[in-house]
């Protein structure tokens, strides 16, 4: 059984099409890269799977229970089962809100942990998981950097124990020595606690070192998918060559000899 | 020879709530005619008041040291002198084109801006535009000289950014984070262009970036910054083959590549400054 199955998605914002008949699954314990360029329809796969945006049709399968037919009470557990992390770890955390509280919030909607105390327990716990501090949960976002605040949001969507984790440009917003740091976690995460992760990105690099099969969306139409051997070494589709052929490599001697050989 | 860009012992403070703040901590820097030098460093390391600081665009900081350029010294030189520098001299190229281009005029305008106010004529000016547009790749520049800026898309806006920037043949051109906004493929285009141009008119460049990928393809020199002065600077082979400080150590470390094993774990900057031996001839700065 897949975790998550995406079957035949279509979206249009304004009649204009944005994501076309896009189809894939993703397998329990698995990381599956998305990645494509500004505007290729990544973030709003991601948004329709997490049903931030209703698809015009295509089916999306969480287990056997189908996303898109749920009820309004159906729905609440589901997205209990499938949570999300954003680009922005500035403005997708209530500045109002202690990271202690953000973590808790998901318990205390979904009922979870009705007790308080054992709730800030185990807001704590998931502070060191992410490799915060439990003495943080006092303190708000504004006291975090920016790769601490991506830790809250991790912390907050792990906190109510998610099947599927959507991670949309996760680490794009963090310095090099930082995103190195999140990646790790993610590595660390995904083998103790065997997430299945839908990981959005727009750099090949951090895919490559994250994810075990990735998909390549270009304007709206999944064009290949395949393990990352695959992918990256016997790319079949021209628009995914000609996407590796143009990531940058920290080596000035492949860089040179890549100039002179176009 | 003397080098092009001088940058000594440059300092700049900002006022803080809790008085200034100091921003940059003793820069030193040179640029050779030609010469195509890469700032690196993540954010706060200064590496972007460093260049607005040579061209002295924050008008509250503090600024001490100096900066010669071809021997004129540009922090004490009168504003109106130090004008005609912008532009005439030093080309500039900043993130986002959108921001950098003015909504209501045509990118045309705003090309030959630089010449028409030196005295050139329109005539000329618009021949010059268009031929240095074609010359970045922007397809029927004739026809598309007078469009406005939201008809273009992201790359072909930073390509008329860098027209407005080098149409007046700076001696230097100073790129912060050019690419950074565009799609990697657009990155590719238009780091090769600059660098063909740079090359065809024997233009020096400091391009400031956070990333050392693009700074392995472009760059002759580089050097890294951290918490506002350099730590370590070096030839682009020397400094990927051999970093010597163990922060540069740690960046590099730190970035992953497609061309690596993705079952090696990334060090962090943090594990490589754990694991710092003081290496002789490391730059004193970064150690704070």
């Amino acid at each position: 059984m897949t975790a998550l199955s995406v079957r035949n998605l279509v979206k249009s914002f304004g009649g204009r099409p944005v994501v076309k008949d896009v189809s894939f699954d993703l397998a329990p314990g698995e990381v599956l890269g998305l990645v494509g360029e500004s505007g290729s329809g990544k973030s709003t796969v991601a948004r329709c799977v997490a049903r931030l945006t209703r698809p015009d049709s295509g089916r999306v399968m969480l287990g056997d229970r189908d996303l898109l037919s749920a009820s309004r009470r159906d729905l609440r557990t589901l997205r209990r089962d499938i949570q999300m992390v954003f680009q922005d770890p500035y403005s997708s955390l209530n500045p109002r809100m202690t990271a202690g509280e953000l973590v808790e919030e998901g318990l205390l909607v979904h009922g979870l942990e009705p007790d308080r105390r054992a709730r800030a327990a185990r807001a704590a716990e998931l502070l060191e998981t992410v490799g915060l501090s439990a003495a943080d949960a006092g303190r708000h976002p504004r006291g975090f950097s920016g790769g601490q605040r991506q830790r809250i949001a991790i912390a907050r969507a792990l906190a109510v124990e998610p099947k599927v984790l959507i991670c949309d440009e996760v680490v794009s917003s963090l310095d090099v020595s930082v995103q190195a740091q999140v990646l790790n976690l993610f590595r660390d995460l995904r083998e103790r606690l065997g997430l299945s992760i839908l990981f959005i990105a727009h750099d090949l690099a951090v895919v490559h070192y994250l994810c075990d099969r990735v998909a390549v969306l270009d304007q709206g139409v999944l064009v290949e998918i395949g393990t990352r051997e695959e992918i990256y070494r016997r790319p079949r589709h021209p628009y995914t060559r000609s996407l590796l052929d143009a990531v940058p490599v920290p080596d000035p001697a492949a860089e040179r000899a890549r100039q002179t050989t176009p | 020879m003397k080098p092009l860009l001088e940058v000594r012992d440059l300092r700049a403070g900002f006022p803080g709530p809790d008085g200034p703040v100091e921003i940059l901590r003793g820069v030193n820097l040179d640029i050779a005619a030609g010469e195509k030098v890469a700032l690196v460093g993540e954010s706060g390391s200064g590496k972007s008041v460093t260049a607005r600081a040579v061209l002295r665009l924050d008008r509250d900081a503090d600024l001490g040291g100096r900066v010669t350029l071809d021997g004129t010294d540009l922090l004490t030189l009168p504003e109106r002198a130090m004008r005609d520098i912008r532009g005439a001299r030093i080309g500039l190229v900043f993130q986002d084109p959108l921001a950098s281009l003015n909504p209501v005029m045509t990118i045309g305008w705003q090309i030959m801006q630089p010449l028409v106010i030196r005295g050139v004529r329109k005539k000329e000016a618009r021949r010059r535009g268009i031929d240095l547009l074609e010359r970045l790749g922007v397809r029927d520049a004739g026809r598309r000289f007078d469009d406005y800026p939201h008809q273009f898309s992201g790359g072909m806006r930073q390509r008329v950014v860098i027209a407005i920037a080098v149409i007046a043949e700076p001696a230097l051109l100073i790129a912060d984070e050019p690419t950074t906004a565009l799609d990697v493929r657009v990155q590719a285009q238009v780091l090769t262009l600059l660098r063909e141009l740079a090359d065809e008119r024997s233009m020096s460049v400091l391009l400031i970036t956070h990333d050392l990928g693009i700074v392995a393809g472009f760059a002759d020199r580089v050097v890294v910054m951290r918490h506002g002065a350099p730590v370590e600077e070096g030839q682009v082979d020397a400094i990927y083959a051999e970093p010597k400080h163990p922060y540069t150590r740690g960046l590099l470390a730190s970035v992953p590549r497609i061309d690596d094993d993705p079952s090696r774990r990334l060090t962090t900057v943090d594990d490589a400054l754990d694991a710092d031996v003081p290496v002789a001839g490391a730059l004193e700065g970064g150690s704070r």
